[in-house]
């Protein structure tokens, strides 16, 4: 089983986020980590891993990273959770991409991380914290024309009638839960729901130390790089506007049950009631 | 004028009702061009048909899939042939799509078939002019709502995907000119299914995303939502949760607002027992006005609001609930 998980390294969503002049995302003055969301998906490939076996040499879970130097740091936290080598793409032409072009970047590392043994699962977060977009994953999937299993809350691999190996997971819908499955090759992405993500243990920090990680460019990849980058983005943001923070109103304590009184007259002030 | 493809949400059809989020999809598309609507399954269900005309769609395309496949029974791989076989047809200026789930994977989707941009979780949009040669302008919140970014597409056919109360739909007869379609869905598109389906039981509460009126609970109910809802009922709201609460098991997770669920904008929020972590502002300050009730007098959430009561929810909530009741008489 040859998993590929793909993390994004993001501006911490608890601080001080915001744009640089050219209205990309500002990644270097603000700290950044590994996207919380994406910790989920490492869970859930090493999980998978487990299920299936624990000898290395024929079951492997590579990190995939496309992000600025920096993004070395979400990489190796992986590998440090239990991934077994690391991929990062890093070349300065890749900054500003937008969802089209980081997915073209993605599929074409999944072809080469796959390209000796092949590759099974692509596990992915549901979204990223910064741009939370969520779509990365079903274009991924479109690349490489595999099916996508997306915004599961459950994982796990199951033997069709024909012998396959099918992933299958539940989602927990607006109006409905469902299961849905598809054969390997797979795109997957989990929840939040999905199981609590596990700290790195002491051995696994010193074992993390010794892993494979591979930097590629996009000449690596093969990635013409006009075809990626803010110029050749296929959005264009005209401007951003910080929110006006909300100015803190009224705060009354329920002193002697009088908290339930003065809501209620707020609200039928506002014509709510 | 150009048409603008509005796909009709997948969950309309139930019964034969269009959602609200199609409708409004149809009044945003009218400043744009044409509305056309996408009605992926048997238009004879129902009313939807003349809704669909009455909120302004000029044509209707209903599709089926030329092997008689049921194109509801699997995933977005399908209905994003779909769209992508109709952008090649009719050059649209713009294709529409309800947020959420299904909608994001549709969009991203159709964006790599037709090679073009795409923007997504949109709270407004407007048409172009000369300076942007005449492609629409979409407004986002971003960075949990704590930034609003005006953007638009460069690049092929601009893909819009649109959060619920973007627009007040509004009613404009349009002819309603239904068209059957039928299309070829390729093997590849149908390898992921759905192979088991439990509806989750109705509340009879409004949808979360589109209720004017949100009440939430979070750590401080201590797993009794009894109050919160009660509350909710006496003033028309919907339920949410924060993670806390979903994170223990007192709430399914479709009812979590905040960064991993719900995002949620409507007049009026109330949060209780919620402390107000980022993760839960993300999913709701950019509600119109936001109340809070918390034990806890420096709970963050306290910053947000436009009317707090420090006190037990427990308590608070109950003494406003029969006040309320009482008021209506």
């Amino acid at each position: 089983m040859n998993i590929v998980v793909c993390v994004k390294y993001v501006p911490d969503s608890t601080a001080d986020r915001h744009f640089e002049e050219d209205l990309t995302v500002d990644r270097v003055g603000v700290d950044g980590l590994l996207s919380e969301l994406d910790e989920y998906a490492v869970e859930q490939a090493l999980q998978l891993k487990e299920k299936v076996g624990d000898d290395s040499a024929d079951h492997m879970v590579t990190v995939l990273s496309v992000g600025p130097e920096r993004a070395s740091d979400a990489v190796r936290k992986s590998l440090q959770m239990g991934c077994d080598a690391g991929v990062h793409v890093v070349d300065a032409a890749i900054a500003g991409s937008d969802a089209v072009g980081t997915s073209l970047v993605l599929a074409k590392a999944v072809a080469k991380i796959g390209a000796e043994s092949g590759w099974d699962v692509v596990m992915c977060g549901m979204a990223s914290t910064d741009g939370s977009m969520g779509v990365v994953p079903a274009m991924l999937a479109e690349r490489l024309d595999v099916p996508a299993v997306t915004l599961g809350s459950e994982v796990e691999l199951s033997a069709d009638s024909g012998g396959n190996t099918t992933l299958r997971i539940r989602r927990d819908g607006d109006t409905a839960t469902e299961t849905i499955e598809a054969t390997l090759p797979v795109v997957c992405s989990v929840t939040d729901q999905s199981g609590e993500a596990r700290y790195p243990s002491f051995k696994g920090i010193m074992a993390a130390k010794k892993k494979p990680v591979a930097t590629w460019s996009l000449s690596d990849l093969g990635v013409d790089a006009e075809l990626v980058g803010l110029a050749a983005a296929y959005t264009v943001v005209e401007d951003s506007q910080a929110r006006p923070p909300r100015t803190a109103g009224q705060v009354v304590a329920d002193d002697d049950g009088a908290g339930a009184h003065a809501l209620v007259e707020f609200l039928a002030s506002k014509k709510f009631i | 004028m150009s048409e603008v493809l509005v796909l009709v949400d997948s969950n309309s059809l139930v019964d034969g009702k269009v959602s609200k989020p199609t409708l409004e999809l149809l009044t945003i598309a009218r400043r744009i061009g044409e509305p056309s609507a996408v009605l992926i399954g048997d238009p004879s269900t129902g009313s939807a048909v003349e809704t669909l005309a009455a909120y302004g769609a000029e044509k209707i395309y209903a599709v089926s899939a030329s092997d008689g496949t049921d194109i509801t029974g699997y995933l977005v791989a399908p209905k994003a042939e779909v769209l992508a076989q109709l952008v090649e047809r009719t050059g649209p200026a713009a294709v529409l799509i309800p947020s959420g789930g299904e909608g994001k994977e549709i969009a991203g989707r159709l964006a790599v078939k037709t090679d073009s941009g795409l923007i997504t979780d949109a709270v407004d949009v407007q048409p172009g002019d000369d300076s942007t040669r005449g492609t629409p302008v979409t407004t986002q919140s971003v960075f949990a709502g704590s930034y609003t970014v005006r953007a638009r597409v460069t690049h092929g056919t601009p893909i819009i995907t649109v959060k619920p109360n973007s627009a007040a739909p509004a009613q404009h007869q349009g002819a309603g000119a239904v068209e059957e379609l039928t299309v070829t869905i390729s093997e590849s598109a149908k390898t992921a299914k759905i192979t088991a389906s439990e509806p989750r039981k109705a509340s009879g509460r409004p949808e979360l995303t589109e209720a004017a009126i949100v009440v939430s609970g979070g750590r401080g109910t201590g797993g009794d939502f009894t109050a919160v809802e009660a509350f909710a009922d006496a003033i028309g709201a919907a339920v949410g949760a924060s993670r806390a609460a979903v994170d223990s098991g007192w709430m399914p997770h479709a009812f979590q607002v905040g960064q991993t669920g719900k995002t949620v904008s409507p007049q009026l929020y109330v949060a209780n027992g919620i402390s107000g972590a980022i993760q839960h502002r993300a999913g709701m300050q950019t509600s119109k006005t936001i109340v809070a009730v918390n034990k806890d007098d420096e709970a963050p959430i306290f910053e947000l609001v436009d009317f707090g009561v420090v006190g037990d929810l427990q308590k608070v909530l109950p003494a406003a609930t029969e006040e309320i009741t009482k008021r209506k008489g």
